[in-house]
């Protein structure tokens, strides 16, 4: 079985010089492994450092220490250690990513923000509409707000578009950092089908979910945050 | 897509007198990336955008740019007449003041036209043509095309600069605070018309900015500055969310939220 992900002693604390120069250890040790094809949830308490491994996993947060080895290409990088623009080439083809929120651009519609990740790898603008159309369509995106820009949408409208971008491509490896939270039941349910698609496409998922159900219906297994926790390595 | 740079920068220092201008930065650009350069006011950046665009010949260091024919071409041993060539074919320079980017006392179409005629151009209706093409793409009416960029609003001289200047097909872009000194909503209709231009015209972009909004919504990457040295870089949004300097944190401390 394919493994993409592989996270290998990895650690993490920050530094806040505007405050003494005092540091706050987060995770160390971090080590696992994501297959195709299974969905596993990172689990822990608030603070305990779930979104700040899945910003590392995404190059969005720098790593101090260990691994990232991804699958990219035919080949194996290490996304700790790689350049800017290995990075962007990784975001582009092989990890997707769902963030807690829509970070808005002025004046580009819901379809086109669903849509630009499937055009920047090269596909043809109205089919990558159309692919955004069904999408939105299955997340019971109200048509009448397809053309508009999403800045002036109610969290859960914007969350669905944001779950809609993050599901558009076929990235190898997709991160959820809590993609239900501002959602009714009914959008839950149809989250959890897509990740169920995802997983039956052979993408493998790393995820956060609050939400007992959700993560009851799509999780494989759950990684222990704490586990990882700074100060107990340390000691 | 190429797998070789646009620009290398290697150990650039400028120095006035005894001043520090900008100290010993080196990076690659490569095509279609934009970069963009914050710091605070006297950091060494238009010094360095000034270097770069060879307006300022560095105190040391070399920057070499890969010529359309994919030759390396040490800029800083380039004759006058070649950087002069570059600068109207291969690059825009995109100034904060428009009037320093603009002829004032000529008309809007000619602003454009100048440059079409500048790398050979020498049919007027074709010219014409192309201007009213790009005054439409910066969204000015074509009925204001023989007016002066003196009857335009600040707003709209910017636009038009950025039209001069990207009418020739440019692969790199240097721009020095391209939406200081509008109004705030004036400066977001700027900044969206810049995105969309840089994005569907694969443009490599030096983008130097105070404004750390403008370096999220532009840029891929981005170089901190301060007393002219490069504190931090890196992807845009790492060094925005996950700031490592303490310069860096100060300065995305020290505005809401980006
Ligand atoms: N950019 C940052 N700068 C400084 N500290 C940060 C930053 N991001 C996260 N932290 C700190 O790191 C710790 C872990 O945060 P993180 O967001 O990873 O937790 P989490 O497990 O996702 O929590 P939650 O369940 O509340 O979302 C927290 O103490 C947080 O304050
Ligand atoms: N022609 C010059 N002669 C002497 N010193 C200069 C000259 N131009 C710039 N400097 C000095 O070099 C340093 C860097 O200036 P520069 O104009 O590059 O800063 P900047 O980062 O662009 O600032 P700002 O945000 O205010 O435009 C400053 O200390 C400035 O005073
Ligand atoms: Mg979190
Ligand atoms: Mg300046």
């Amino acid at each position: 079985m394919a493994t993409p992900l592989v996270v290998s002693d990895v650690e993490k604390s920050f530094t806040m010089h505007l405050r003494d120069g005092v540091t706050l250890p987060v995770v160390a040790g971090v080590s696992f492994s994501i297959r195709a094809g299974e969905c596993a949830v990172l689990g822990g308490p608030s603070g305990a450092g779930k979104s700040s491994i899945l910003k590392m996993l995404y190059g969005n947060y720098a790593v101090d220490e260990g691994q990232i080895i991804v699958q990219h290409e035919n080949g194996l990088i290490d996304l700790a250690s790689a350049s800017p623009r290995t990075v962007l080439a990784v975001r582009r083809r092989t990890i997707g990513y769902v963030s807690q929120f829509l970070r808005t651009v002025p004046r580009v519609s819901a379809l086109d923000v669903v849509a630009e990740p499937l055009v920047e790898r090269g596909e043809d603008r109205e089919a990558a509409r159309a692919k955004a159309r069904s999408l939105l369509a299955q997340l019971n995106l109200p048509e009448k707000l397809w053309a508009l820009p999403p800045a002036t949408f109610s969290g859960g409208e914007q969350q669905r578009v944001n779950i809609a971008r993050g599901f558009i491509t076929e990235h190898p490896i997709l991160l959820l950092d809590e993609p239900t939270a501002s959602l009714d039941a009914k959008n839950r349910d149809v989250v959890v089908e897509l990740i169920a698609a995802k997983k039956a496409a052979g993408v493998a998922l790393l995820g956060i979910f609050h939400d007992l159900d959700v993560r009851d219906a799509v999780a494989d297994r759950v990684i222990d945050v704490t586990a990882f926790a700074a100060g107990k390595v340390a000691a | 897509m190429t797998d070789e740079p646009l620009l290398r920068v290697s150990a650039l220092s400028k120095f006035y007198g005894s001043r520090v201008g900008c100290e010993n930065v080196t990076f690659d650009l490569w095509p279609g990336e934009v970069l963009a350069v914050v710091g605070e006011s006297g950091s060494g950046k238009t010094t360095l955008l000034n270097c770069l665009s060879t307006r300022l010949l560095p105190s040391s260091g070399t920057a070499s740019y890969r010529v359309r024919d994919g030759q390396w071409r040490e800029l800083y041993r380039m004759s006058e007449a070649e950087r002069r060539f570059l600068m109207r074919t291969d690059w825009g320079f995109v100034h904060q003041n428009p009037a320093d980017g603009l002829r004032m006392t000529v008309s809007a179409g000619a602003n454009v036209g100048e440059r079409l005629m500048a790398v050979g151009d020498r049919h007027y209706g074709k010219i014409r043509a192309t201007a009213v093409d790009w005054l439409s793409r910066v969204e000015i009416d074509e009925d204001r095309i023989d007016d002066e960029p003196r009857a335009f609003s600040g707003g709209m001289r910017q636009r038009l600069q950025i039209a001069r200047n990207l009418v020739t097909g440019p692969r790199l872009v240097f721009m020095d605070e391209p939406t200081g000194g509008l109004d705030v909503s004036v400066q977001a209709r700027l900044l969206d018309l810049l995105r969309g231009l840089v994005t569907d015209l694969g443009l490599a972009a030096i983008v130097v900015t105070h404004d750390l909004a403008v370096a999220r919504l532009l840029s891929q990457r981005m170089m901190v500055m301060k007393d002219g040295r490069v504190v931090e870089s890196g992807l845009t949004d790492r060094v925005l969310d996950d700031p490592r300097a303490p310069y860096t944190q100060l300065l995305v401390s020290s505005i809401l939220q980006v």
